[in-house]
């Protein structure tokens, strides 16, 4: 029941996103911008800021991640549809993995765009480790959304959730964004550093696995309002 | 899901409910059988709503018990969620989709078998014809149907009504106030929380009164409901 949940959850977001597309244009049209505002500011004559790559990859995941949540959980405040989820006689956890798994997969659209757009740009050896580089996109987007899921379903309710889930979200997941950006940025060095790269990357295992665990330990007490 | 859980009775045990420093519920006690449509009646803020979302297991009290049957919710698990069918002001439904997809959906949120299901209840809200077009294009009428037949897909025990007639024609209050009758009649526990008195006189068995989150009283229900509402609530 608590998977067949989890993807009944995640088929209807797919469903309700393929009739608008609403949300995830929304979020590569921000993460786009969010890196040519960058480029501009950080390419100079041809010739980029070095080592800014990694940080402008993960500042953009974050920011447009961020976008993707309010509006993913704009869906469910409509119709107080969260509430008839939480009705549904499945483990609550269920309905947060089904959630979290459409954050995942909308973030992971995001970052195969952003990627190449950032290697490019900032004329970034992004992809000399594709199997690290998407080891730790991986890794840092399941910290960030793990946490993200949380704290946008707790603040559907909140009159003031837009402001409240920077706010209580950047705080928690700054390990997650700085494992990621020094992992990246190990990637990028000459000759690309593997042994720092997968250190972090284990770091962000360890993140996600305390962030996850936590999550679907709180998601019920904290969802019965 | 199949499910053993059942009841025919929900006993509120001086439940409390406070939101931070503030007192939603105080102490409130009641007892609904199968058979009862029961009018939560009461001012705006008097704790109508509160009420609801405790029975509906969707907040716990700060203080006493919800017992369904003899036993608490925290015994029964999600299972209890399948005795229990919530219709409120909010529709509960995906505008983006369709009504069979909305329902659909519903059906195997709760484990069960859409075919033929659906069919009926499609029929049922009278949207037969209307079936694949997406919800975000129905008056308020059609989708107050929908979700009602939505909330009682899997035939709920406790069906839990929260002004679901606001902003209904005649025809549709008619249609829903119908539905609920049978379902009493069908052994079913209705709560109805609703600030229409015209509408709860002659509808409702009995009568719980509400006021500043205390229940001020609990009789069958009797004529003249209007009159006893202004003697014990104030003027409406």
């Amino acid at each position: 029941m608590f998977f067949r949940t989890a993807w009944l959850v995640l088929r209807k977001d797919i469903a309700i996103e393929a009739k608008s597309f609403e949300v995830l244009t929304t979020t590569l049209f921000f993460a786009v911008a969010c890196v040519l505002i960058f480029a501009f500011a950080f390419v100079k004559e041809g010739r980029p800021v070095e080592d800014a790559a990694a940080g402008i990859l993960w500042i953009a995941i974050a920011f447009s991640g961020t976008l993707a949540l309010g509006r993913t959980f704009e869906r469910e405040r409509y119709g107080e549809t969260l509430r008839a989820l939480l009705l549904a006689p499945a483990p609550r956890a269920a309905l947060y993995v089904g959630k979290l798994l459409g954050m995942l997969a909308l973030l992971a659209i995001a970052e195969a765009l952003l990627a190449p757009m950032v290697a490019l740009m900032f004329q970034a050896a992004l992809f000399s480790r594709p199997l690290l580089l998407v080891g730790l996109l991986a890794g840092g987007t399941l910290g960030f959304c793990s946490v993200g899921t949380l704290f946008a379903a707790m603040l559907v309710r909140a009159r003031s959730r837009d402001v409240l889930l920077p706010i209580l979200l950047y705080p928690i997941i700054i390990p997650v964004i700085i494992a990621g950006v020094r992992g990246t940025a190990a990637l990028l060095s000459a000759p690309p550093d593997d042994a720092t790269a997968i250190m972090w990357l284990g770091i962000l295992g360890a993140f996600d696995t305390v962030f996850l665990t936590l999550a679907l330990w709180t998601f019920e007490p904290l969802m019965t309002e | 899901m199949t499910s053993d859980v059942d009841f025919d009775s929900v006993h509120l045990v001086d439940v409390s409910r406070h939101f931070g420093r503030r007192r939603a519920l105080a102490n409130v006690s009641l007892t609904a059988r199968a058979g009862d449509i029961i009018g939560l009646l009461g001012p705006n803020g008097a704790g109508k709503s509160t009420l609801i979302t405790l029975l509906a297991t969707l907040a716990a009290p700060s203080k006493g018990e919800v017992r369904y049957g003899h036993q608490l919710a925290s015994r029964l698990g999600p299972a209890l969620r399948t005795r229990i069918g919530l219709l409120a002001h909010e529709l509960h439904l995906y505008p983006e989709l369709s009504a069979r997809q909305n329902l659909v959906f519903f059906a195997e949120l709760y484990g069960l078998d859409p075919r033929g299901l659906v069919d009926a209840a499609l029929e049922s809200a009278g949207l037969t014809d209307r079936a694949d077009d997406a919800v975000n294009g129905f008056s308020r009428g059609m989708r107050q149907r929908l979700a009602l037949e939505r909330a009682l897909l899997h035939r709920p025990r406790l069906v839990l009504f929260d002004e679901p007639f606001t902003g209904l024609d005649d025809h549709a209050v008619g249609l829903i106030a119908d539905r609920l009758r049978a379902l009493a009649v069908g052994g079913a526990i209705v709560v109805l929380a609703t600030h229409d008195l015209d509408l709860a006189d002659g509808l409702v068995t009995r009568v719980a009164l509400i006021r500043n989150g205390r229940l001020i009283s609990d009789e069958p229900a009797a004529p003249g409901l209007r009159a006893r509402y202004r003697a014990q609530v104030g003027a409406h």
